[in-house]
């Protein structure tokens, strides 16, 4: 037993506790509980359903679309933004490159820097059938046969939003390659030069094993975000053209929201939750959060 | 090289050498090596446009009149429409943007304050209670805004806080804390217990030792937590458009969209709007870019 804590130590801790106990953990808690329910949102009663909510969620075909979008989500995303951003930040980090590459670390960061909402709504323009920049840019090198309504047409909607995020996420986690990379010990790459390794079989010799802890948290984060994801389809499309770009999230929220539907929407979390947690855990244990060195 | 050489005794190094560069001559090398290089930094480059247009055309566009914006979507302003700052600043973005200050505010003291107090304790103290109180922390990690919004909104009717700025800044504060005390924990981990032994023999309270020594020591990284929870708090949207109805209560990031359907073809103050947005985020963490960075690594979370 260790020695006893002082009062003001543990006072210390009590409003961090609290603030967890009621915002965090009741929440998470009263969710589950409320996925056995029927109710609306300002319904004094709740009608209980028991497991109803969840047999109707197993024979939605919505959520099976949404679902098969979050996928889709964290496919791409996993593709191009850890493994293109691992390229990128190798190039980044060549001595060819040294002078011009502080420069497009700002580039490249510079949408992370920028509110979702001001991205969605930027993208409208970008996406914009008439005026759009996207179409405008297909008719300028003469391919304006492949100009579409992106968000309007149910083809490429889900599409769209995702080439949306690419753009916004990538320079994040390109910063994060960056970060551990620069912490690789430099007398590997010397002792490759003495072998005359060249820069490819650096890359994949020295600096893939030397960053696989920040690749695999990077396709965690990745794959978390993609499981999430509401702002980016709720500004843009709305989850439209029908429920061709809906999310497990935009789900919820519809139906909780919208059509006040709130148990259903709490068993829609309940899975949500299920599905992340279980990735945020494997995160936990990878990066070893809270260990004392 | 040369040293490489002198302090090789079996020759291995030379061998290998000769091998490596034995089936290319030393020109073709150069060659190559130049085309590849320029290959790769045109791409580079492309790709840095492909970035930065969207924002560049965000900002001439803010300065056009619609009709610009529509028939003329590559050229510079032939006009250029600065009071369409102006216009957006009066029709609401003034509002939107004193509420978001006041709420990134009040969640940074917040988050800074509790977050550094519960660090303190769990840094320096050991038992089977500050343990579990640990784990309880750390689990906050794997929770996230969307399964907690229903709840949220029933625990925020039952204390009537919704559509008060408290509905966003307690919300804000409860799911910025782990991170935050993971964070400060790791840094407070680090300060050598010699210096509040001395403080302690010279009959230093242990408020005293967390307010004069522990916090004064950690000042970046409680900059770096200032700037991720800004960060947040700044551009966090979906508790923003659930928990606030009322237009003058909004803040930017729901805000924006109230504009986007009020304005619908006046889409130069609407830019405006956006790009007035996006300035305070972008000068911080131009300023703090350092602090941002050491924090993204650290927390690998995505904001």
């Amino acid at each position: 037993m260790a020695r006893k804590i002082p009062l003001i130590p543990t006072l210390f801790l009590l409003p961090s506790l609290l603030f967890l106990g009621i915002f965090i953990y009741f929440p998470l808690v009263q969710n589950v509980y409320n996925s056995f329910f029927d109710f609306s949102v300002f319904s004094p009663t709740k009608e209980f359903v028991g497991f109803a909510s969840f047999q109707q969620l197993l024979q939605d075909e919505v959520i099976v679309a949404a679902f098969i979008n979050n996928v889709k989500y964290a496919v791409i995303s996993v593709l191009f933004q850890v493994f293109f951003a691992l390229v990128l930040a190798t190039i980044l980090e060549d001595k060819v490159f040294r002078r011009i590459a502080p420069a497009l670390r700002v580039i490249y960061f510079m949408p992370v820097m920028i509110s979702i909402s001001v991205i969605a709504l930027l993208f409208t323009f970008v996406y914009n059938p008439q005026m759009g920049l996207l179409n405008s840019f297909l008719e300028l090198i003469g391919l304006e046969n492949l100009a579409t309504p992106w968000l309007g047409n149910a083809t490429t909607a889900i599409y769209a939003v995702i080439a949306m995020s690419q753009w916004q996420s990538i320079g994040f986690i390109t910063m994060l390659f960056i970060v551990a990379i620069q912490k690789i010990p430099k007398e590997l790459y010397e002792a490759a030069d003495i072998d005359g390794a060249g820069k490819v079989r650096k890359f994949f010799n020295i600096t893939i094993p030397q960053v696989k802890e920040t690749m695999f948290v990077n396709v965690l984060i990745t794959v978390t975000g993609s499981i999430l994801v509401f702002n980016e389809p709720f500004i843009l499309t709305g989850g439209g053209p029908g429920f061709s770009s809906t999310t497990l999230s935009v789900l919820m929220y519809e139906q909780g929201f919208g059509k006040d539907n709130m148990g259903y929407a709490s068993a829609i979390a309940t899975l949500i939750f299920v599905l992340s947690a279980i990735f945020a855990l494997i995160q936990i244990r990878v990066s070893g959060t809270g260990k004392d060195d | 090289m040369i040293r490489m050489v002198k302090t090789d005794v079996k020759g291995d190094y030379l061998e290998r050498d000769r091998a490596a560069s034995k089936p290319r001559t030393k020109a073709k090398l150069n060659l190559t090596a130049g085309i590849s290089k320029y290959t790769v930094l045109l791409g580079l480059l492309a790709f840095a446009v492909i970035i930065l247009y969207p924002l560049f055309w965000m900002v001439i566009s803010s300065l056009k009149s619609y009709d610009e914006i529509y028939n003329n979507v590559w050229g510079l302003p032939s006009v250029w429409h600065f009071e369409n700052y102006a216009t957006a600043w009066s029709m609401g973005i003034s509002s939107y943007f004193f509420n978001s200050v006041v709420v990134t505010l009040a969640t940074i003291a917040l988050v800074v304050l509790i977050g550094s107090m519960a660090a303190f304790t769990l840094s320096r103290y050991r038992s089977k209670w500050i343990d579990a109180a640990l784990i309880f922390i750390i689990g906050g990690i794997m929770m996230n805004p969307q399964v907690a919004l229903i709840p949220l909104f029933e625990i925020l009717t039952w204390l009537d806080l919704i559509n008060t700025r408290w509905a966003l800044i307690l919300t804000y504060v409860a799911f910025r804390l782990p991170l935050t005390i993971i964070l400060i924990r790791a840094f407070f981990l680090s300060i050598p217990k010699e210096l509040e032994e001395s403080a302690i023999i010279d009959g230093c309270s242990e408020f005293g030792i967390y307010a004069r020594i522990y916090l004064p020591l950690s000042i970046p990284i409680i900059l770096t937590t200032v700037v991720l929870t800004a960060f947040f708090a700044w551009n966090e949207f979906l508790f923003a458009t659930v928990f606030i109805d009322s237009e003058i209560l909004k803040t930017i990031p729901s805000g924006l969209m109230n504009f986007k359907d009020a304005l619908r073809t006046d889409w130069g103050v609407l830019l405006s709007g956006m790009v007035i947005a996006s300035i305070p985020m972008v000068i911080l963490l131009v300023i703090l870019q350092k602090f941002l960075v050491r924090g993204l690594s650290e927390g690998s979370v995505k904001g």
